[in-house]
């Protein structure tokens, strides 16, 4: 039986969490936490790695945006040994994108301790900034309301970001301690399970009142994931339908500048270099004009389709939906809708669930000699 | 439509189906020019997006072929290409390429006569399946 303990919220919830924040820096063994801020000069919640306890009065791991999968950040303090332990405060896609990392060994589980906590959604960055001119502070109270209610995030009309209306894995699985939001009473004290024995250890050396989770977190969690799911499914319905042919999928892509903002974007684009970007597609001058020859017209920059079909042949099976991607593009692709579309036929595929557990190998990563035979000859 | 003659792009390892495109060739047997054979050394090394590009610049059909499994020249490349093809199969068919213009098939050094006739299967397949969407319209 998991060990979970209670984090008083009365004075409310963000100061409930960064007090529990402060007691875990307080710990000798915790050199630093990572946890999104409020930034002093902009109206941005950033990942930032603090070691002065006063500066976890800035800390808000509960505003309603995330300019960045912190995945890659957490890959950054963890790839070789830095001889003491970081805690992170992640979303549950950040932690699924950094387990998909670990995997491919650009980042270590050991020295970090994650915590997680139920995530209800972000908005868009671009639709967050107006949302917060009133304070981040004061959005994150109303989103908080407005997530819990009936609305589900809607304020003023803005709804959560699309990846987000549709991310059907809102609870932290992979995180070492998991606090829960979903079914608990938010007036009074949140419940932080330990998932792992490295959260229980933590855990057990914080000053914090035992307790259990709430009766009604599992049917929350549950609701929740049932509407989610409806809307995932409507969304795929609808992205489907306007890509289901090659012509379309380059209509939908149209906007398309191949900057490759969104590739940078995407936590589990994993190559250190991108092939796009590399002299392989430094064409000769006189290559272009053979290609409009041939074609009669080519568009330029060319090979728009081909990169995104190639990332998603790369990357597909490795999605976790954070919708990034979209947050990314200057011309406003709806670029997430198109990669969960796609890349669940592939995760069927191989029946591969990103971000799950770290036993579970990347399916181009290994094979098995007695399988899908059913590819194989021309019948 | 009729005299629609498709484009069939074929990566074959060096070892196995290249070198039974060379024993058909040897032994005089003939098959249809419209596959153009690009050798690799083993099925292991073709990237989905070498398919992808080959389907994108308009393609009709493309061949992945290599050693049987367990006789691949670098033990296990082409248990991997199966994989990748397993992956592409999954993918393409959502943007409206037929499934059947991909292929994956093993054929050993020895089988020139089977070379021969899956080259001679999979165009006039093909060509039944007429010329791909990323030939007649433009893909940007
Ligand atoms: S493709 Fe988009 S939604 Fe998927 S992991 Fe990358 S950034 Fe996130
Ligand atoms: S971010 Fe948008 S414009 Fe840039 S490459 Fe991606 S889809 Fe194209
Ligand atoms: S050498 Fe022929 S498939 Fe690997």
């Amino acid at each position: 039986m998991a060990k979970t303990a209670m984090i008083p919220v009365d004075n409310g919830l963000l100061a409930g969490l960064r007090e529990f924040l402060r007691q875990v820096l307080a710990r000798p063994e915790i050199a630093a936490v990572l946890v999104p801020c409020q930034l002093p000069m902009k109206a941005m919640v950033m990942p930032t790695l603090v070691s002065d306890p006063e500066q976890l009065s800035a800390a808000n791991p509960l505003a309603p945006v995330f300019p960045l999968n912190g995945a890659r950040v957490v890959t950054r303090l963890t790839r070789k040994e830095a001889g003491r332990t970081v805690v992170a405060v992640l979303r549950a896609c950040e932690i699924r994108a950094f387990i998909e990392l670990v995997k491919l060994k650009q980042g270590r589980r050991e020295e970090l301790i994650i915590v997680g906590i139920d995530c209800l959604g972000a908005y868009a960055t671009k639709d967050f900034l107006p949302l917060a001119d009133q304070g981040i502070e004061e959005l994150t109270g109303r989103f908080l309301q407005s997530a819990m209610g009936e609305k589900e995030g809607e304020l003023d009309g803005i709804g959560l970001a699309p990846a987000c209306q549709a991310c059907v894995n809102p609870v932290p699985d992979g995180a070492d301690l998991i606090i829960g939001l979903l079914g608990a009473d938010t007036g009074r004290a949140l419940p932080v399970t330990a998932a792992t024995e490295k959260g229980e250890s933590l855990l057990e050396n914080l000053d914090l009142p035992g307790g259990k989770a709430p009766e009604g977190r599992e049917a929350a969690v549950a609701a929740l994931v049932e509407r989610r799911m409806a809307r995932r499914k409507a969304m795929i319905d609808a992205t489907r339908a306007l890509t289901d042919s090659l012509e379309k999928l380059t209509a939908y892509l149209g906007a398309c500048v191949n900057c490759y903002n969104c590739r940078v974007a995407c936590p589990v684009c994993y190559c250190r270099e991108c092939v796009f970007v590399t002299d392989v597609f430094d064409h000769e001058p006189c290559q272009y004009l053979g290609w409009a020859h041939r074609k009669g017209a080519v568009k330029m920059p060319t090979d728009t389709v081909f990169y995104h079909l190639t990332r998603l042949a790369h990357m597909g099976t490795a999605c976790v939906g954070c919708g990034q991607c979209s947050n990314a593009c200057p011309n406003g692709i709806p670029l997430a809708e198109l990669f969960i579309t796609a890349s669940a036929p592939l995760q069927e595929a191989f029946d591969y669930h990103p971000g799950r557990s770290l036993d579970e190998k990347p399916p181009l990563a290994e094979f098995r000699e007695k399988e899908f035979e059913e590819v194989v000859g021309i019948k | 439509m009729n005299d629609f003659e498709p484009t069939v792009i074929a990566f074959v390892c060096n070892w196995c189906t290249y070198t039974a495109a060379d024993l058909a060739g040897t032994s005089r047997l003939s098959y249809p020019p419209n596959v153009r054979l690009v050798r690799v050394m083993c099925t292991g090394m073709v990237d989905p997006q070498y398919v992808l590009k080959a389907l994108l610049e308009g393609a009709d059909g493309v061949l992945v072929s290599g050693c049987h499994p367990g006789d691949c020249h670098y033990i296990n490349g082409n248990y991997k290409a199966r994989r990748r093809i397993k992956l592409l199969k999954a993918l393409l068919p959502q943007f409206g390429f037929a499934p059947q213009r991909l292929r994956l098939t093993w054929i050993g050094a020895s089988d020139g006569i089977e070379f021969a006739h899956v080259m001679q299967e999979l165009v006039d397949q093909v060509r039944e399946l007429g010329p791909s969407e990323a030939k007649t319209k433009m893909v940007l």
